[in-house]
């Protein structure tokens, strides 16, 4: 059984389903054609539509609808030819409209299914409800002066897909697997950057609990701005534990709309069902419906790139390497891009711990990400081509990388400069092994009384005589001929 | 120069090709009719310096020999519903106070590119609501055919400031915008020709949103021929509107033949209402009479949905306009009347900034809109539309285009129905199911009543084919030979 919580009168698991915003990746805003450049100066990149002039009208940005359409093909999902824009109606100051352009009853993406790879190697299936398109709001600054709010409207009309996930994930864990997943997929396919540090992806948590065993969907409670996966987790945890309290105490958790405080872990009412706003949703009368052919998904299906499932697919089943392993490395697309450089015409197994276990342990250390890494991944592959055509020990290439990790140099230049070299030269390797056997008559005695281990010593004092530059194959097998003769 | 402000857009046009006279004297000329003709308050800002500047840039293309567009040098009226860059653009409204826009309606760019110079922004129904230009926040506009009968009577609306402005000479021509009624009501009521093209053919960029389903720019004319002119300088697909048709625009001057015969009318049966005056019925069968004469075939027809469309326009306008006038909110132009919160601004801004019609049809499209009671009135709306769409593509299998009479009534008096919102809804009830199904509609000048007002009758033509329907319409002009003039204007 997985993530649990013990009640008082019993068990209790949780029933979560997330709704993701990301941003699209586009030129233009989904109705008007100013930027969307992260970080600009207030007010900035805002068209007379975004700042809902008197007579402005919206027009579809066909890049966005492409962007949609591949995210629904990424996401495995139904692709709807004709959808509706509706108008969701609610005043804030920083929404110009008064409505905000999305996608009710007929939005542009249906069913479709993701792939969680859980860190046991296992996988799961979520559904996916739906992604529609829609236009995000701009921003109220609250803290620029004591009396008066500000708002830039730069952020204005960019075009949001909105994910909807069916209630399928049952722990904090598969939904930072979730997370992680759908940010690949969206990276992989260039669709949204996938910062959620930036805000291009943004996460509302729908929680409930319900006794083990039981498939009821009790009332649930949405949690917004939850703009990390870590504070998703921990929204998660603290809903649950705050819904079966008040079941224990006898008590109804209520439908309300909550915000996640990243400073204390907690979550608490913004409003609750009666103050919910009626958005009157209709369809935006000065936008037609959105159709196009089954030729523009066909077409977009084609320009698809491998995506991370199928990617691991290939990577378990051409190289070899574990599920776990092969997950790894497909998570972010530049590890994969990173791993089949460094793999390109070498071992792929040999790559992959090289990448997971030498790699990560010095980006995690620095806190960089793998497109900053000091060693490039031409390097790490020609380090390993060292290894494998005997230039150097595997202990020897150890000492390489450390070096490579300091000065980023070419593990090529850094053998030769130093003299790492493996001694291939029998002749310098034979006298090498003759000067031990010499010297270690005591040892040549228990060796020859049946004591194998010992040749672990002769080693030992060939390395040091070589500076560990002697290549061990040879050294083993010299050894063993000169001691059994 | 008094006879310059008696021409219309062909005779003008004729008159400067000959080199008679100059654009910068038409304009002088109706310069000094709009300052004499203020009494009417057709006018809610005057752009004389505008004017002139845009009649000496057309005297100067004509003498350099540059192309000249179809409307080089006509004095116009703009509906202070289209956006004007650099000039004050109100909608009628208190809302809009100070609104200064920065940019050009595509209708009133199209106007200017083709030669058009604006007299200034016309008066009109606060957000185009109303029937009789007295919610404008600027004050009622005077019918100019008052003085006649000696009572101040309404234009009939929400265009009243346009067609009081053709009606009194203030204008050789206006631009209105048509929603329910509100070209075709006030061409009737003021004597003039008024026509709705077919939704999309006019883009709607730039121009205040009431109702964007229904919401279409038109000419107001003196003559069937100026509107087919004006409408050709108009219309054209944009693509910053995605409902304008992208199709070309034919010649619908030259679609003005003077030949009708063969062509089959229909008649509504419904429109035959009870308690109809029967002076409109009068003039209803004058009409068909007069097209008979022409060799049209009349075939009466039916709209069996007729009944349902002034409700169900009543749910879909002010549905829409509840969104379309959320951004007045006070927050980035227009008035701002501030409060100890946002809410309090919101409610003080939109308190005061909205008169009580424009009030009356948020809250109807409001509660329309809002949750359980959506599918009761809003789907079900959408769902009569259709019908009534329908009603008229059966119709149009067997009749070329269809005669109705334009109003109910006469133009009243100001201050009447003024107290009963249905009683001045009902003024659109021949006119409305047009706008429903889309279709071109056009008035035009009949006769007058027994008190000596003018009363206009409706074409209603095929989507996309007004060529026919401004041919009957020629017909039919040319067989009433409307030859008269508001009273007051000497």
């Amino acid at each position: 059984m997985g993530y649990v919580i013990k009640g008082e009168t019993c068990d209790w698991e949780v029933v979560i389903g997330l709704e993701v915003h990301c941003q699209v990746i586009s030129k233009a805003k989904l109705f008007s054609g100013a930027a969307t450049d992260f970080g600009a100066e207030p007010n900035t990149q805002v068209s007379l539509v975004d700042a809902a002039m008197p007579g402005m009208l919206p027009v579809i940005n066909e890049e966005c609808v492409r962007q949609a359409i591949k995210t629904g093909l990424g996401l495995k999902a139904q692709i709807n030819t004709k959808s509706v824009f509706a108008r969701k109606n609610y005043f804030y100051a920083d929404l110009p409209q008064g409505y905000q352009i999305s996608q009710a009853d007929q939005p542009i993406v249906g069913a479709g299914t993701i792939i969680l790879d859980m860190p046991d190697g296992t996988s799961r299936s979520v559904g996916i409800e739906r992604l529609h398109l829609e236009q995000d709001a701009g921003k109220s600054l609250h803290d620029q002066d004591p009396k008066r709010s500000f708002i830039d409207l730069n952020r204005t009309g960019v075009a949001l897909m909105e994910i909807v996930s069916d209630p399928d994930m049952r722990s904090p864990e598969e939904v930072g697997a979730y997370l992680r997943k759908l940010r690949s997929i969206v990276r992989y396919l260039g669709t949204c950057d996938g910062n959620m540090d930036q805000g291009s992806m943004r996460c509302d948590v729908n929680v409930s609990v319900r006794p083990v065993g039981s498939d009821e969907l009790r009332t649930r409670a949405e949690t917004k701005n939850v703009n990390s996966v870590r504070f998703a987790m921990q929204a998660i945890e603290y809903e649950a534990t705050r819904q079966v309290e008040i079941y224990d105490n006898g008590g109804e958790v209520v439908q309300e709309t909550r915000l996640f405080d990243a400073s204390t872990g907690t979550t608490r009412s913004m409003r609750s069902k009666e103050h919910a706003h009626d958005y009157r949703y209709f369809p935006d009368p000065d936008l037609l419906p959105l159709v196009f052919s089954d030729e523009l998904v066909e077409e977009i299906k084609a320009t698809l790139p491998e995506l991370p499932d199928e990617r691991k697919d290939r990577y378990i089943n051409d190289f070899g390497l574990s599920p776990y392993d092969a997950g790894v490395l497909v998570a972010e697309k530049d590890t994969a891009s990173y791993f089949e450089t460094v793999a390109e015409g070498r071992d792929a197994k040999m790559a992959a711990n090289w990448v997971i276990n030498n790699l990560f342990a010095v980006l995690s250390e620095k806190g960089i990400g793998i497109t900053e890494s000091p060693v490039s991944a031409d390097n790490l592959g020609k380090l390993l081509g060292l290894i494998t055509d005997d230039t150097i020990s595997t202990k020897i290439a150890k000492e390489v990388f450390e070096i490579m990790v300091e000065s980023g140099d070419d593990p090529e230049k850094i053998v030769e400069e130093k003299g790492l070299k493996q001694i291939t030269d029998t002749g310098a390797i034979e006298a090498a092994v003759d000067a031990a056997i010499e010297a270690g008559a005591k040892q040549v005695e228990q060796y020859k009384g049946g004591n194998e281990k010992i040749l672990g010593w002769f080693v030992g004092q060939v390395m040091k005589a070589t500076q560990g530059k002697a290549n061990p194959g040879q050294v083993n097998k010299l050894l063993k001929e000169k001691l059994d003769a | 120069m008094s006879k310059l402000t008696e021409l219309n857009i062909a005779s003008a046009r004729d008159g400067l090709n000959k080199g008679e006279f100059s654009a910068a004297e038409l304009a002088e000329a109706y310069i000094k009719a709009m300052e004499a003709g203020r009494e009417l308050n057709a006018y809610i800002t005057e752009t004389p310096e505008v004017a002139l500047e845009r009649a000496r840039q057309s005297d100067d293309r004509r003498a350099k020999g540059d192309h000249l567009g179809a409307m080089e040098g006509i004095p116009i009226a703009m509906k202070d519903l289209f956006c004007t860059e650099g000039v004050l653009t109100t909608a009628g409204s208190h809302i809009l106070d100070g609104f200064v826009p920065q940019y050009e309606s595509t209708v009133s760019a199209n106007l200017r590119s083709a030669g058009a110079v604006m007299l200034g922004k016309a008066n009109l129904d606060e957000f185009a609501m109303g029937s009789a230009n007295i919610t404008s926040y600027y004050g009622p506009v005077k019918n100019p055919w008052g003085a006649k009968v000696g009572k101040d009577l309404v234009p009939g609306g929400s265009s009243g400031g346009s067609a009081a402005a053709v009606s009194g000479g203030l204008a050789m021509a206006a631009t209105g915008t048509d929603t329910g009624g509100s070209i075709r009501q006030p061409a009737s009521f003021c004597g003039i020709v008024g026509m709705k093209p077919t939704y999309g053919r006019c883009s709607r960029w730039g121009t205040v949103a009431f109702a964007s389903s229904l919401d279409q720019a038109g000419p107001m004319t003196q003559t069937v021929q100026d509107a087919a002119i004006m409408l050709g300088a108009m219309a054209g697909h944009d693509p910053k509107d995605s409902t304008s048709a992208p199709i070309d625009l034919p010649d619908f001057e030259a679609a003005i033949t003077g030949d009708v015969s063969g062509l089959t009318i229909g008649i509504p049966k419904e429109y035959k209402m009870d308690g109809m005056d029967a002076e409109i019925q009068a003039m209803w069968d004058q009409g068909i009479e007069w097209l008979k004469a022409k060799g049209c075939n009349i075939k009466e027809i039916s709209l069996p949905h007729t009944k349902y469309a002034l409700p169900t326009y009543y749910i879909v306008a002010p549905a829409e306009a509840s969104a379309n006038l959320a951004r007045y909110d006070g927050v980035r132009y227009g008035l701002r009347v501030p409060g100890d919160s946002l809410d309090d601004m919101y409610m003080n801004t939109r308190g005061e900034g909205f008169g009580d019609e424009v009030k009356r049809r948020i809250l109807i499209g409001t509660y329309a809109l809002s949750s359980g009671y959506y599918d009761a009135y809003y789907i079900k709306a959408q769902k009569v539309r259709t019908l009534i769409s329908n009603d008229f593509k059966a119709a149009f299998e067997d009749v070329d285009a269809i005669l109705t009479p334009t109003a109910p009534s006469a133009a009243f008096g100001i201050g009447e129905n003024q107290d009963d919102p249905v009683a001045m809804y009902l003024n659109d009830v021949f006119t409305v199911p047009t706008s429903l199904a889309g279709l071109p509609g056009i008035s035009v000048p009949a006769g007058l009543s027994k008190s000596g007002l003018p009363l206009g009758l409706q074409l209603v033509g095929r989507a996309f084919d007004e060529g026919t329907l401004l041919n009957v319409a020629s017909a039919l002009e040319d067989a009433a030979a409307f030859n008269f003039k508001p009273g007051g204007e000497g």
